[in-house]
C-alpha cells in the first residue's frame, strides 16, 4: 500500500506528461488527479491504521560502494504517516483546484497546450515530495529533496515567456543548492563517522557521535554539532529561513496552485521535517539546536515585518509562510519536535486554504494580484470570502485560552491557535526567552497583516479597474470544493489532534511510538540524564515540571519518555521535559498569543476600516522604515552586490586574464619558437601535407620504441 | 571467442580499410555507402563488445580474456581487461554508432571522415585494453592523429589553431611520459603492465641539483606520467586546449572528445599512477586534490560567463573532470568508484549535451547563446531532452550525474574536508551556469525572426538521444550496473596501494632507525 502511495503520482505524471496527445488533455488530467486521490485515500488509511512500530520496505538496491550501501526503501513511522496525509491531501485538492484555475489562463495563446504539462509537473512534485518523506536513508531523502527542487524550478518558471518567472525559477534552484551544499557535507560527515547513511544506523550511533570529535575545515568540533549545523543549512535553504530565504517571495511568479502546494504546505516544510527526522542527533547537539531556535525566531520576526507592508496578495502570504516556518523551527530547536510537526500539520491546511483562496480572488479579478486594486469583494465572491476568513481566523490564532475553558482537555480554537500556542508555550518553557518574545511580537504582526489582507481585499470600496470589478465572479465548483475541505481542516485539525501532538507524555509517546515510563522510573531517567552535558539545569527544570504535573493531575500517574534514539518516530532525551513544562507555564504566557492576536486585529481594523488614510500618512512620516520593510530589508540588493556581481566579475577575470593571458600566454610564449613553424605548416594542412606530418610522427615514435627495446634492454 | 578483445578492437579498423580500398568517388551514393559501412561496423563492434560484458567476471580482480603474442621487433602484443577498463571499452563501443549517426549530414569528404572515426575507435579501444607499455603508448599517441585531423579538416573557422593547440598540448605531455616509460623499462626489464604493477620502483629520496626529491624515482615517474594524463584529462591549469578544441570540432568530434578521449587521462591514473607509483602518488596527493578543487571552482566560474554554448559545456566538462581526479586521489573505495562512475556518466551526459548543441547548430549554424531564445515554443521535444541532460549535468539525483559527484565528494571528505568543501561549491555554480544557459536558449519568448522556422528534432535525432537518455536515467536509479562490475577491482587496487604505501613506510622507518 505504501508503495502504491509512493508511485501513483509518478505514474500519473508520466501518463499525463507523455500520453496526453493520445488520450486527450482532459483524460490525462483526470488520470493524474484520480491517482492522487487514490494516494490520498490510502494515506489516510495508513495514518489511521498505523500502530506506531517503524516499518522498513525495501524496493531496490541503489548506491553501493564499499561499506556504503543504500537502497530505495520506505521508512514508515509516525512522522512519515503525518507527512503522507499532508502531502497527498493538499496535492489532491490542488490538482482539483487547478482544473478551474488553469482553465483559460491568459498567459497562453490560442491553441497552446499547457494544462497536461502543469498537471504532470504537479504530480511529479508530489512523487518527489513523497520520496523525501518516506526515505529510509539520507541519500534517498536527498533525492526527494533535489527532486522537489526541480519540480519547484519547473513550476515557478511555468510561464516560460516571462523573464521574471525564469529568473525566479533559477534563483529558487540556486539558492536551494546553497543549502544542499551544507546538507551534502552533513551526509558526508555522517558517513565518515558512522559508516552508514541509513537512519536506523545513524540513530543507533547518535550517543557515540556526541562523544566524537571531527576535524572539519579549520577546527576540531564536536561531531554531532557539526553534523546538525550542516544538515540545518540544508533545511534553511528548503524552508526559506533567514539568509537563504530570498527565493521564496520570488517563487510567487509561479501559478497560484503551485504556491499553495509547494511554497506553503509541503516543500517548504521539508526543512522542518528534516530537523524532526534527525531528532536523535539534534537532541545531542545543544549548540546546533540553539542556533536553530535563534534563526527560526529571527526569521519569524523578520518575515512578519516585511509582510506588514507588501501589497501583492501572494507576497503577503509568502512572507507569512516564511514567518510561520520560523515558528516551527523554534519549536524544533527547543526540543519540541512534536509541536513543530503539529504546526506543520495545521499550517498545511490553513496556509493552503489562504493561498487557494487568494488564487480564487485572483481568478475572480482576472489575474490582478495587487491588493491596492481590490476592495469590497465580500459580496461578489462570498464563498471565497468565507474561506479566506476561516484561513485568517486560523493563522491569526483565534481561540479561547486553555486556562479559561477546555473541552476534555483540548483547547477550543482554530487549528492555528492550538498549534501556535503550543509553540509559544514550549519556547517559554524551554527558557528560550529570545525565541518566546520574537514569536509573540511576530504574532502581533501576523494578526495585523492577515487582517489587513482581508480588509483591503474584501472590505471598503472597490479600487482599481472598474471593468474588472464589475466582472468579478465567484469561482466554479472545482475550486470551491477544495476550499471547503481545507476549511474543515483549518477549523478542526488543531482540536482533533491536540492530544496526539501536544497532550500528555503518554499520549504523545503512544502517537509517535516512543516508549514512556511511569513516574516510579523517573529517578532512573534523571540519572541517565546526568550523562549528558547540562544535567544540573535539566534536573532543576524537571523538578519544577514534576511539581507542576502533580498539581495538575492530582493523584494521576506521571510519565516520561524513556526511548533510545531510533525507537519511535522521534527521540526525546530523558532530560528534555519541555512538553511537561510547557503545560505548566504561567497564565500570562498562555494568554500572550491571545493578546497579540487581538492587538493585531484592533490595529488593522483601525488602520484599514476606521481611519483609512492613516497607513499612507504613516508611510510618509516613517519613510526610511517603510522603504526598509518594503524592500525586504534590502537582502536582494545586498546579495546582488556581494555575491552575484563579484562572482560574475571573477568569472570574467579568470576567463580573460587567467585562461587567456596567463595560462595561454605563458604556454604560447614557451612555444613561440615552434608556432611559426606550425603556422606555415598550417597553410598546407588541407592539401595533404598534414598526412606527411602524421607519418613522421608515427615514424618518430617507432624509432624511439626501437631504440628503447634494443638499447634499453641491455642494462 | 578467445580473442574477442582483438576482434572488437579491429573491426572498425578493418571497416576503415575496406572503405579506403574499395570505396571510390564522392557522389551521393558513395557517401551513403560510406556512412552505412561506418554505422554497421560500429554497431557490430558494439554488439560483439556486449560479449565482453557478459563474459566478464567481476569477482576476478586480475586481467581477463588476456591475449598474448609476439609482435615485430621483439615487442609483445598483449590485451586484456579488468574491472577498471572493461566499462570504458563498452562506453567507447556504445558511443561510436551514435557519433556516426550524428554525422549523417556531413557532405565534405565523407569517406575520409568515416575512416578517421573508425580508426579513432580502434585506437581508443586499444588504449583501454593494451597490457603492454609500448602497445599502450602507440595506441595512446596514435589516437591523437585522427582526432587532430577531425578537428583540423572538418572543424569550424579557427580549426587550424585549435587542432594544433590540441595536438601540441597533448603531445608535449606525452613526451615526458615516454621518457618515464623508458626509465621504467630500464628499471624493471619488462614492458608488461601486469608485471610492472607488481614491480616496486625505488621510492628512496635523493637530491637533484640541490633539490631533495621525496619519493625519489617514483615521484619523478609519477610527474612524467602526470604531465601526460593531466593534459589529457584536462586538469587545471593545462585545460585551455579543450574549450578551443571543442568549439572548433564538428559535433561528432566533440562528442568523442568529451565522452571518450578525456577518460584516457583518468584511466591512465588508475592503470599506471596509483598502482605503479604508489609512493609518488601519495607524495603528490595534496597537490592533485587541490588542483582538482581549484579546477571545479575556476572552470565553473569561467563557464558562468561564456557566450558560446560549446565553450560553456567544455568548461563544465573540465569541472566534472575535476571531480574525477579528486575521487581518484582520495584513493578510497567511494572516491575511486565515484571517479570511474563519473567518467562513465560524463561520457553519456557530455555526449548528449554536445549533441544538443549540434541539433540547433545544424539548423542555425551558430553557437552564440544570444542568437537563441524561446526554442521551447517551436521545439518541445528538444526542450525536454535538453532539460534532462542539463539536470544530469547539474548532478540531479536520479540521473547518473549525481552518483559520480556524490561518491567522489564522499571519498574526498574522508581525506580532506577543505578540498571537499571547496569542490562542493561546484554544485552551486553548476546549477548557475547550466540553468542560465538553458534559460537563454530554450526559455523566454520566441521573438527572433530567424528562429521562427525552427523544426523540432527529426526521428534520426531522437534515435540518437534515446540510448543516452536510457543510460543516464538507468544508471541514476540503478548504479549497481556499474559499481558491481568495478567494485572488486577498485577494492583490490586500493588494498595494493595501501599495502605498497605501508611497505614503503616500513622501509623508510627502518632506514631512519639504522
Amino acid at each position: 500500500m505504501e508503495t502504491t502511495i509512493l508511485f501513483a503520482p509518478l505514474v500519473g505524471a508520466l501518463i499525463c506528461g507523455f500520453c496526453w496527445k493520445f488520450i486527450g488533455e482532459k483524460a490525462a488530467m483526470w488520470t493524474a488527479t484520480g491517482l492522487l486521490f487514490l494516494a490520498c485515500l490510502l494515506s489516510w488509511i495508513v495514518f489511521f491504521t498505523f500502530d506506531g512500530v517503524t516499518q522498513q520496505i525495501e524496493i531496490l538496491r541503489w548506491i553501493e560502494s564499499g561499506s556504503l550501501s543504500t537502497s530505495w526503501a520506505i521508512r514508515l513511522d509516525r512522522l512519515t504517516a503525518i507527512m503522507l496525509i499532508v502531502v497527498t491531501t493538499v496535492s489532491a485538492l490542488v490538482h482539483l483546484f487547478s482544473f478551474g484555475y488553469m482553465d483559460h489562463d491568459p498567459q497562453w495563446r490560442e491553441g497552446e497546450s499547457y494544462k497536461p504539462r502543469f498537471f504532470a509537473y504537479l504530480s511529479f512534485f508530489t512523487f518527489a515530495m513523497l520520496m523525501l518523506v518516506t526515505a529510509d536513508n539520507l541519500v534517498q531523502m536527498f533525492f526527494g529533496w533535489e527532486g522537489v527542487g526541480v519540480a519547484s524550478y519547473l513550476l515557478i518558471g511555468f510561464y516560460y515567456r516571462k523573464p521574471s518567472a525564469n529568473a525566479a525559477a533559477i534563483k529558487a534552484f540556486v539558492v536551494n543548492r546553497v543549502g544542499d551544499f551544507g546538507f551534502a557535507l552533513g551526509i558526508f560527515a555522517i558517513f565518515f563517522l558512522t559508516d552508514s547513511i541509513n537512519f536506523s544506523d545513524i540513530f543507533a550511533s547518535a550517543s557515540d557521535l556526541s562523544q566524537m570529535q571531527l576535524s572539519f575545515l579549520w577546527g576540531e568540533w564536536n561531531a554531532v554539532e557539526v553534523i546538525c549545523v550542516l544538515l540545518f543549512i540544508g533545511a534553511m535553504g528548503k524552508s526559506a529561513q533567514l539568509i537563504l530565504h530570498t527565493w521564496l517571495p520570488d517563487a510567487m511568479e509561479g501559478p497560484t496552485p503551485v504556491s499553495a502546494l509547494i511554497h506553503a504546505a509541503t516543500m517548504v516544510t521539508a526543512g522542518v521535517f528534516l530537523v524532526c527526522r534527525m531528532s536523535p542527533l539534534m537532541e545531542f547537539a545543544p549548540g546546533a539546536t540553539g542556533f536553530v531556535t535563534a534563526l527560526g525566531a529571527t526569521t519569524a520576526f523578520f518575515a512578519a515585518t516585511v509582510g506588514l507592508v507588501q501589497t501583492d496578495i501572494k507576497r503577503v502570504i509568502a512572507y507569512s509562510t516564511c514567518s510561520q516556518l520560523g515558528y516551527m523551527f523554534v519549536a524544533a530547536g527547543v526540543g519540541m519536535y512534536s509541536a513543530a510537526m503539529f504546526h506543520l500539520f495545521t499550517h498545511a491546511f490553513f496556509k493552503a486554504l489562504l493561498f487557494l483562496g487568494a488564487g480564487s480572488v485572483i481568478h475572480a479579478m482576472h489575474h490582478e494580484q495587487e491588493m491596492t486594486e481590490y476592495g469590497g469583494l465580500r459580496k461578489k465572491i462570498p464563498y471565497t470570502f468565507w474561506a479566506m476568513m476561516i484561513g485568517t481566523l486560523a493563522i491569526t490564532g483565534v481561540g479561547i485560552p486553555s486556562f479559561i475553558v477546555t473541552l476534555f482537555g483540548t483547547p477550543i480554537g482554530f487549528a492555528g491557535f492550538v498549534s501556535k500556542d503550543a509553540i509559544i508555550e514550549s519556547s517559554y518553557a524551554a527558557g528560550a526567552s529570545y525565541g518566546f518574545w520574537m514569536l509573540v511580537i511576530a504574532a502581533v504582526f501576523t494578526s495585523f497583516y492577515s487582517w489587513r489582507l482581508i480588509f483591503l481585499t474584501f472590505y471598503g470600496t472597490p479600487r482599481g479597474d472598474k471593468h474588472t470589478h464589475d466582472h468579478a465572479h465567484e469561482s466554479p465548483m472545482v475550486m470551491l470544493v477544495p476550499l471547503g475541505v481545507l476549511s474543515l481542516g483549518a477549523v478542526f485539525a488543531g482540536m482533533i489532534w491536540f492530544n496526539s501532538f501536544f497532550g500528555h507524555v503518554d499520549q504523545v509517546g503512544k502517537f509517535y511510538g516512543i516508549p514512556v515510563a511511569e513516574a516510579s522510573e523517573h529517578g532512573e531517567a534523571e540519572d541517565h540524564g546526568t550523562d549528558h552535558g547540562d544535567a544540573a539545569h535539566a534536573d532543576d527544570a524537571h523538578g519544577d515540571a514534576a511539581h507542576a504535573g502533580d498539581d495538575k493531575h492530582g493523584g494521576k500517574h506521571h510519565y516520561s519518555f524513556v526511548g533510545e534514539p531510533g525507537e519511535g518516530a522521534l527521540y526525546i532525551a530523558p532530560d528534555n521535559t519541555v512538553l511537561d513544562d510547557a503545560h505548566a507555564v504561567p497564565k500570562w504566557v498562555k494568554f500572550s498569543p491571545f493578546v497579540a492576536m487581538v492587538l493585531g486585529f484592533v490595529v488593522a481594523y483601525w488602520f484599514y476600516i476606521v481611519n483609512t488614510s492613516l497607513p499612507a500618512r504613516l508611510a510618509q512620516n516613517q519613510r526610511p522604515l517603510y522603504l526598509f520593510l518594503k524592500n525586504k530589508w534590502y537582502f536582494d540588493e545586498i546579495y546582488d552586490a556581494i555575491f552575484v556581481k563579484p562572482t560574475l566579475a571573477l568569472g570574467r577575470l579568470l576567463w580573460k586574464r587567467g585562461d587567456g593571458n596567463t595560462i595561454d600566454g605563458f604556454l604560447n610564449g614557451v612555444a613561440m619558437g615552434v608556432v611559426p613553424f606550425f603556422t606555415r605548416l598550417a597553410g598546407k594542412a588541407q592539401t595533404g601535407y598534414i598526412f606527411t606530418y602524421a607519418f613522421w610522427m608515427v615514424l618518430g615514435i617507432a624509432a624511439l620504441v626501437t631504440w628503447m627495446s634494443i638499447g634499453g634492454g641491455a642494462q | 571467442m578467445d580473442n574477442i578483445l582483438s576482434i572488437v578492437t579491429f573491426i572498425p579498423a578493418v571497416a576503415a580499410g575496406i572503405l579506403a580500398l574499395f570505396l571510390h568517388g564522392e557522389d551521393a551514393a558513395a557517401q551513403r555507402n560510406a556512412k552505412w559501412v561506418a554505422l554497421v561496423a560500429t554497431t557490430v563492434t558494439f554488439l560483439v563488445s556486449i560479449g565482453i560484458y557478459t563474459g566478464f567476471d567481476p569477482s576476478n580482480t586480475g586481467f581477463q580474456m588476456v591475449e598474448e603474442g609476439e609482435w615485430l621487433l621483439g615487442l609483445k602484443y598483449k590485451m586484456g581487461v579488468d574491472g577498471i577498463s572493461v566499462l570504458f571499452v563498452l562506453l567507447t563501443t556504445f558511443i561510436m554508432p551514435l557519433t556516426i549517426l550524428a554525422s549523417w549530414q556531413v557532405t565534405d569528404r565523407v569517406k575520409e571522415y568515416m575512416i578517421a572515426f573508425l580508426l579513432l575507435e580502434t585506437l581508443m579501444l586499444g588504449v583501454f585494453m593494451a597490457l603492454d607499455l609500448v602497445l599502450f603508448y602507440l595506441f595512446f599517441e596514435a589516437g591523437l592523429i585522427p582526432m587532430f585531423l577531425i578537428i583540423g579538416i572538418w572543424g569550424g573557422k579557427d580549426r587550424i589553431y585549435a587542432s594544433f593547440k590540441f595536438f601540441l598540448y597533448t603531445f608535449l605531455g606525452s613526451v615526458l611520459m615516454l621518457v618515464a616509460m623508458v626509465a621504467m623499462y630500464a628499471d624493471a626489464g619488462t614492458t608488461d603492465i601486469a608485471a610492472l604493477m607488481t614491480h616496486q620502483f625505488s621510492s628512496e629520496g635523493f637530491s637533484v641539483l640541490g633539490v631533495y626529491i621525496v619519493g625519489g624515482m617514483q615521484t619523478l615517474m609519477f610527474l612524467a606520467f602526470f604531465a601526460s594524463f593531466a593534459v589529457k584529462m584536462p586538469m587545471w591549469p593545462v585545460h585551455t586546449w579543450l574549450p578551443d578544441a571543442h568549439v572548433q570540432a564538428p559535433t561528432a568530434g566533440s562528442v568523442v572528445l568529451a565522452a571518450i578521449l578525456l577518460k584516457m587521462g583518468g584511466y591512465g591514473f588508475l592503470r599506471f599512477s596509483l598502482p605503479m607509483f604508489p609512493v609518488g602518488s601519495a607524495v603528490m596527493t595534496d597537490l592533485v586534490l587541490w588542483m582538482s578543487a581549484i579546477a571545479v571552482v575556476y572552470t565553473s566560474l569561467v563557464a558562468l560567463v561564456q557566450e558560446d554554448m560549446k565553450k560553456l559545456i567544455a568548461y563544465s566538462s573540465v569541472a566534472h573532470m575535476g571531480f574525477v581526479t579528486m575521487g581518484i586521489f582520495a584513493a578510497n573505495q567511494q572516491g575511486i568508484d565515484g571517479a570511474i562512475f563519473q567518467m562513465i556518466s560524463h561520457g553519456f551526459i557530455s555526449a548528449a549535451l554536445f549533441l544538443c548543441v549540434g541539433v540547433i547548430y545544424d539548423r542555425m549554424h551558430t553557437r552564440e547563446i544570444d542568437a537563441y531564445g524561446g526554442l521551447v515554443i517551436r521545439m518541445p521535444a528538444y526542450a525536454l531532452v535538453f532539460m534532462l541532460f542539463t539536470m544530469a549535468n547539474v548532478g540531479l539525483p536520479g540521473t547518473s550525474g549525481f552518483i559520480g559527484e556524490f561518491l567522489t565528494l564522499m571519498g574526498a571528505f574522508q581525506v580532506n574536508t577543505w578540498v571537499t568543501a571547496v569542490a562542493a561549491t561546484g554544485v552551486i555554480f553548476s546549477a548557475g551556469y547550466a540553468l542560465w544557459l538553458y534559460r537563454r536558449v530554450v526559455f523566454g519568448d520566441l521573438i527572433k525572426e530567424s528562429l521562427k522556422a525552427m523544426t523540432d528534432m527529426s526521428s534520426r535525432e531522437r534515435l540518437i538521444f534515446a540510448p543516452l537518455i536510457v543510460m543516464t536515467i538507468l544508471l541514476g536509479i540503478y548504479p549497481s550496473l556499474v559499481t558491481d562490475v568495478i567494485g572488486q577491482s577498485t577494492a583490490a587496487l586500493i588494498s595494493n596501494y595501501d599495502t605498497a604505501l605501508a611497505a614503503a613506510e616500513a622501509v623508510t622507518q627502518t632506514a631512519a632507525s639504522q
